[in-house]
């Protein structure tokens, strides 16, 4: 029975099961908000992340892998992130409630001005001593780790980023390091910085709404929770050795073998579809995943401008337009390689080893 | 007629003391005025005194509710001044040489009684990492990146690619295998840069003739390592940048940071 349930969890943190649940539950979470909100569902999602952790510890296994020393704030940040997502939401809903019945949000009726002394101060001293406590109960609680001496001969495996970087770490098994460890990064910090300038919405601005920030918000618990976060998670603790995917319950066998049968776009399409010998210049050889990833950044935002996108394009103008539609596209194509690499185990779209640029 | 007396009751000692001792001309040079028990005091605390006048004097309701602001920025900040403290004592004991760097972390453990600055210093930086995650979480969440803030946000962004690179830094410094490992598969992605890495896409277009400008040995791999692996030119550098340039940057960073939340009208709120 409990390995049957152990099982069963092992199965669903399969990195495909484990990205489409995330996914679901991020729909649910905005779809149903106003449930999801509900003082009920925190209490429930915290208790059950609790036992869950609990009843986790009494497994060898999964015990040894989130009592490692290092992976123990991210147990942290399961907590206080589902914590922030629902209680965020609360208060969004909770002011959406009040615009519905005509009230200002609810940060409006606070407008009025208190003493820095002592309204604010002893909040902040408050929050240091707390702080400091938390700090020094964890210090005196959980050792630093250190391991043996630095060997450069000696490769451990699995070899892991720091927990932070985790999610570009998975990124590697889409994309090559150019792209997971360079480009992509950078378009995260760029994209970061650009939202202030492409957002041209100006309500929601110093109160938690919804409904009046339907599309930002989304958008960004996509790649905030979604994509950064749970790929940290899934980096965290269920990839072991060879960065092979093990579920919570499972032993981090040094020997599992996974089939790598993946298979670059130019291969299927000359010698499967064609049924031919791969052409000898890589420009021919790779033509069709080349104008694959043209259409994808230069002709799809300029399509979807036309049609799907219009109200958009007429809203932001086309600078903003185009910066926000290829920013998003960018940050898309790291589930769209998840779901080509799942469904037709396409290794690359483009692929020119010649100068190390692979796609 | 006669004369009546009126005597004041004996304040008890205590209050006799305390009088006393903010009267002391030791007491009246460091505190200006009296304690901010009514508005024209509460006003001049913040003016006059260094460490709370990045404040306000006053400041919406809604602004300091924990509700509002999680708290995540002030405790990002505590936490900053937490890991300079520890840090610093670190640096005490910590010499950043192939020869002493390892043996000294663990000296710390073994020679240091009740010694939790090491602790307190790794448990302090993860959390660190996490509060800037979800202070960035909140200031989204509230809209609170919107004019007039736009510029605050983008310091934030630049703070938080700063905390994970300070974090990122200091992982090397224990020189166990956790951490050249971390620091290796981290850097290696360094070598694929586009142009500037050794196997990164197009590096070999940059060249001059036939003599190809880069490779293993200058690219910007090399430039973050001091070397073409993980080796003493690495935790030199990483040790310089991890106590020296980086906590200044950011420190730099912050208080341009606070001082934009005041100028761009304290905490945001609903117009
Ligand atoms: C090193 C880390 C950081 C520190 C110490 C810090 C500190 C603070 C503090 C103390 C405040 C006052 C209000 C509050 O506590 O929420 C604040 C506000 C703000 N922060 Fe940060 N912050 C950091 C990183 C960031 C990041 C990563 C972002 C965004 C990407 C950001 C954007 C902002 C903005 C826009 C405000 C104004 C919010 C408002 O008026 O409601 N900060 N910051």
């Amino acid at each position: 029975m409990l390995e049957g349930l152990k099982g069963f969890i092992d199965l669903f943190a399969d990195p495909q099961l484990f990205f489409a649940t995330t996914v679901v539950a991020l729909v649910l979470i905005v779809w149903k908000r106003e449930a999801f909100s509900s003082t009920r569902w925190g209490w429930g999602l915290m208790i059950f992340l609790t036992v869950f952790f609990a009843f986790g510890l009494t497994d060898s296994d999964f015990n040894l892998i989130i009592t490692k020393p290092d992976n123990v704030p991210i147990v942290g940040l399961i907590f206080l992130l589902v914590f922030f997502t629902w209680f965020s939401m609360r208060q969004a809903v909770d002011n959406d409630r009040r615009a519905a019945g005509g009230q200002p949000p609810i940060e409006k009726d606070e407008e009025d001005r208190v003493w820095t002394w002592p309204d604010l101060v002893y909040t902040e001293l408050i929050s240091m001593v707390v702080c400091t406590v938390v700090l020094i109960v964890w210090s005196i609680g959980l050792e630093a780790p250190i391991e043996q001496p630095a060997n450069n001969a000696n490769t451990p495996n699995p070899s892991k980023a720091p927990w932070y970087f985790l999610g570009l770490q998975e990124m590697l098994v889409y994309f090559d390091p150019g792209l997971a460890g360079v480009v992509l990064p950078s378009l995260i910090i760029v994209g970061l910085m650009a939202i202030p300038y492409i957002d041209k919405n100006p309500k929601g601005n110093g109160y938690y709404t919804f409904n009046e920030r339907r599309v930002e918000i989304t958008i960004f618990l996509f790649g905030f929770v979604v994509l950064w976060s749970s790929l940290i998670v899934l980096g965290t603790f269920l990839r072991g050795p060879n960065w092979n995917f093990f579920g919570p319950f499972e032993y981090w066998d040094i020997h599992k073998l996974e089939a790598l049968t993946n298979v670059d776009l130019s291969e299927y399409v000359w010698v499967r579809g064609f049924g031919m010998a791969l052409p000898d210049h890589w420009f021919v050889r790779e033509i069709f995943g080349i104008l694959l990833t043209i259409g994808y950044v230069a002709v799809l935002p300029v399509l979807l401008a036309r049609k799907g996108l219009t109200k958009y394009y007429e809203k932001l103008g086309p600078t903003r337009y185009y910066v926000t539609v290829i920013l998003f596209l960018s940050m898309l194509s790291l589930p769209v390689k998840m779901l080509t690499r799942w469904a037709f185990n396409l290794k690359y779209v483009v692929a020119i080893p010649e100068f190390f640029f692979n796609i | 007629m006669a004369d009546t007396k009126t005597i004041e009751p004996k304040a008890p000692a205590l209050v006799r003391a305390w009088d006393w001792i903010t009267e002391t001309q030791i007491w009246t040079s460091i505190f200006r005025h009296a304690a901010p028990i009514n508005d024209r005091n509460r006003v001049l605390v913040m003016l006059s005194n260094v460490f709370l006048h990045m404040h306000p004097v006053r400041l919406r309701k809604s602004g300091v509710r924990l509700r509002y602001t999680w708290c995540m920025g002030g405790i990002s900040f505590f936490l900053f001044l937490v890991l300079t403290f520890t840090g610093l004592l670190l640096m005490f004991y910590y010499r950043p040489t192939l020869e002493y760097a390892y043996s000294d972390i663990v000296g710390l453990r073994e020679h240091v009684p009740l010694g939790i600055m090491r602790e307190m210093h790794r448990w302090g930086a993860h959390a660190m990492v996490i509060t800037v995650w979800l202070h960035m979480f909140r200031v989204f969440m509230t809209g609170s990146y919107k004019p007039p803030r736009e510029f605050n946000w983008n310091i934030g962004v630049i703070m938080l690619v700063l905390t994970l690179l300070l974090s990122f830094t200091g992982y090397l410094l224990p020189w166990d295998q956790l951490a050249i490992w971390a620091i290796t598969v981290g850097s290696n992605m360094a070598r694929a840069t586009p142009f500037l890495g050794h196997e990164g896409p197009g590096a070999s277009l940059m060249a001059l003739g036939d003599v190809q400008l880069v490779h293993a040995a200058d690219d910007a791999r090399f430039a973050l390592l001091g070397g073409t692996f993980v080796g003493e030119g690495a935790l030199l550098r990483f040790y310089v940048l991890h106590c020296v340039a980086l906590p200044l940057v950011i420190g730099f960073l912050m208080a341009i940071h606070f001082w934009r939340v005041r100028k761009d009208g304290g905490i945001s709120g609903p117009l």
